[in-house]
């Protein structure tokens, strides 16, 4: 009697496990009438849960279902090494998928290589810059967005102090905060970005330690690049005010969330999907900003921003869309006082996302 | 390096503080639960997910401290009367409360805690303490569940040192045998323990996610159940130099902060590596010192067999 409670028992907790395991189970929309025979992978970094860069990636997905009725598959928390994108891309494959993307720079190298065993099946590959017969690149020009809320904060503050929260000093995360610094001095020459770095993508209550940390030292808007809204949180409890990342979260953090650069997908990998659907895919190496595609866009202003913003901000964004205004136009100087970029030159591309200085006004160490 | 900095170390250190005095409880009974980071996680998603339903503080904590319990009940059933393999069973906890809490928290994602519940955990004033200059600040000026943190040291502290029970209880982890020839009931005390603990553990995540953050977002946990299970090696398997050890390493979480800003050039990565750092470091001068009070309960990860005595 007492071995049959206990393996019943075990068994419970066996099948508890399992089930468990089994949450992130795919949607499947089997109920659309004309499904192109398609099977679209995405491998995230994070959860789809962080409401930040992997959950726009996933706004992405779902638009993508919705929009071309296309069958999708995901993977949550994959690591940036070689045997964890080869487990998840090989189990995507076996699953019968034919489009795969890839969202986090780390998988790059190894998506490069299984692009070669797989020729049937379309990579693509986001942050990064190799390419090859099957797999492409695709991001987007975020430093436009930052650039714009860069504005609002420079306007917004009072102490003319804005903290930043960053996640690693790469090239991406520097250029972003060097675009919101030029954007919060083209309306507020005085202002400076204070950066704190926190070495972590995803830690809601680190980033939040982060923010605190700074507006203690006297900021009063905190801007982030960070995949949680732990440094809104922060911003709301003592008062001030925030730029957030990613996506809108005016509804979690509705105390100080000002507006955000945000991430939109979807159009894009639509797009893609449906010229793998028509057969006319190629890889190509993509870098959208405003002008071209709607990848990076500004979240509506709440009641927080300062009054005018909207019209700074309008102004400026149809400058860069119709192309008179370049967020790397000089002339720009580094932390030193140094001329990094001559008057009426711009950065080139490449010198974009190679990036390893800070502009004049930004307050921090890149190591 | 002002009291709003040791101030902050102190909220920093509250989730740690609970989810060490749990370990330590669990680990005075002879088992080395390393399902911390598991539990905490299911506490704080049951801890949220009742406090959004209910809009009760109160009922959130016991949703959280149950929560925590039914993790550690899970992982005493396993160790205790099947004598399963316990770091084995640990994990597979750490690996079950993470998934748990991804699929509780699904439906949770966006959701912030109601604004009563916010209220309660305003930070209080205690009276006159708090005016204590500089140690007021840093000690005395925080929400209930810090003040919480305070009494369970010295309630466990007195509960391991002063009573028959807590008598008892070491003993069963440093010799199980012998306690069990003194007629102490192994399997009783081995589970009642490691359920307390689970549930310190709950309450440890149920901090983070109601109090800290306060809002939904996947693995608010983040690893610092790992942290707790250093710093059970760190104090000793003391609760008293647990909560100056949880309190450090919540200081050491956050000062690297702080120092960015004074032009000391120290890689945030080594400042990441404090924690452990000062871990290996405690674990040294504990050997060498060669004290008794300084070693792990002897005890510690050997299943019990009456019948091997």
């Amino acid at each position: 009697m007492k071995k049959l409670l206990r393996i019943s028992i075990i068994l419970l907790l066996v099948s508890a496990l399992i089930l468990t395991g089994c949450g992130g189970a795919p949607d499947t929309s089997d109920d659309v009438a004309d499904v192109p025979s398609v099977k679209v992978g995405f491998i995230y970094i994070g959860p789809i849960g962080d409401l930040g860069y992997t959950y726009a990636h996933d706004q992405g997905r779902l638009y993508l279902e919705e929009e071309l009725g296309v069958e999708t598959i995901y993977q949550e928390n994959v690591e940036e090494s070689q045997q964890a994108v080869e487990t998840a891309v090989r189990n995507m494959v076996d699953q019968g998928a034919t489009v795969i993307f890839g969202t986090s720079f780390g998988y790059m190298e190894p998506m490069a290589q299984l692009s070669s065993e797989f020729p049937e099946v379309s990579f693509m590959h986001c942050s990064g810059y190799m390419m090859t017969d099957n797999m492409g690149n695709y991001f987007g020009a975020m430093e436009e967005a930052r650039y714009l809320s860069g504005i609002v904060a420079g306007m917004k503050t009072e102490t003319n102090e804005i903290g930043y929260v960053a996640a690693f000093p790469i090239p991406e995360v520097i250029r972003g905060i060097n675009a919101f610094a030029l954007g919060a001095q083209s309306v507020n020459p005085d202002a400076v970005v204070n950066v704190t770095w926190t070495n972590t993508w995803y830690d809601p209550a680190k980033e939040k330690e982060a923010a605190k940390a700074l507006l203690d030292q006297g900021a009063d808007v905190i801007a982030q690049h960070q995949d949680t809204t732990g440094p809104q949180i922060a911003a709301a409890e003592k008062g001030a005010t925030a730029i957030g990342y990613n996506s809108d979260t005016s509804e979690m953090a509705p105390d100080s969330f000002m507006t955000a650069p945000i991430w939109n997908w979807g159009p894009y990998y639509v797009d893609q999907v449906q010229k793998v659907i028509d057969g006319t895919w190629e890889p190509e190496s993509y870098y959208g900003g405003m002008a071209d595609a709607e990848i990076v866009a500004l979240a509506p202003l709440t009641a927080l921003a300062p009054e005018g913003a909207q019209e700074v901000v309008d102004e400026a964004k149809d400058l860069i869309i119709d192309g008179s205004l370049n967020v790397f136009t000089g002339p720009i100087y580094d932390q030193d006082g140094e001329i990094k970029v001559e008057e009426g030159q711009v950065l080139t591309l490449d010198e974009l996302l190679s990036m390893e200085w800070f502009v004049q006004g930004v307050l921090g160490n890149i190591e | 390096m002002d009291a709003s900095f040791f101030a902050a170390a102190v909220v920093a250190g509250t989730p740690l503080l609970f989810a060490t005095l749990g370990e330590i409880i669990t680990e005075k009974a002879g088992n080395l639960n390393l399902g911390v980071e598991g539990m905490m996680l299911m506490g704080a998603v049951i801890g949220f997910f009742v406090g959004l339903m209910t809009n009760s503080p109160i009922l959130a904590l016991f949703g959280a401290a149950i929560a925590g319990g039914m993790g550690a009940s899970i992982f005493a059933f396993l160790t205790v009367s099947l004598r399963a393999n316990q770091v084995v069973s640990g994990l597979a906890l750490t690996i079950f409360g993470a998934g748990f809490s991804s699929f509780m928290g699904n439906k949770l994602i966006g959701q912030v805690v109601p604004v009563n519940i916010k209220d309660f955990f305003k930070p209080v004033h205690i009276p006159l303490l708090s005016d204590i200059p500089f140690l007021g600040q840093i000690f005395f000026q925080h929400d209930v569940f810090v003040y919480f943190g305070f009494i369970s040291v010295i309630a466990l502290g007195f509960y391991l040192y002063s009573t028959r029970k807590g008598l008892n209880l070491r003993a069963v982890g440093e010799n199980a045998a012998a306690a069990d020839a003194s007629g102490i009931n192994i399997g009783l005390y081995k589970y009642i323990h490691i359920v307390l603990g689970g549930i310190l553990c709950g309450l440890g995540g149920a901090y983070l996610s109601l109090v800290y953050i306060p809002a939904w977002q996947d693995n608010v946990v983040a690893g610092r159940g790992w942290i707790a299970v250093a710093l059970v090696i760190f104090a000793s398997w003391n609760p008293y130099k647990a909560i100056f050890g949880a309190f450090l390493f919540g200081g050491m979480d956050i000062i690297g902060f702080r120092i960015q800003r004074l032009d000391i050039h120290i890689s945030q990565y080594l400042i990441d590596m404090l924690p452990y750092v000062a871990t290996i470091v405690a674990l040294i001068l504990g050997t060498n010192k060669n004290r008794k009070e300084n070693h792990p309960p002897k005890d510690l990860g050997v299943p019990y067999f009456r019948e091997e005595r």
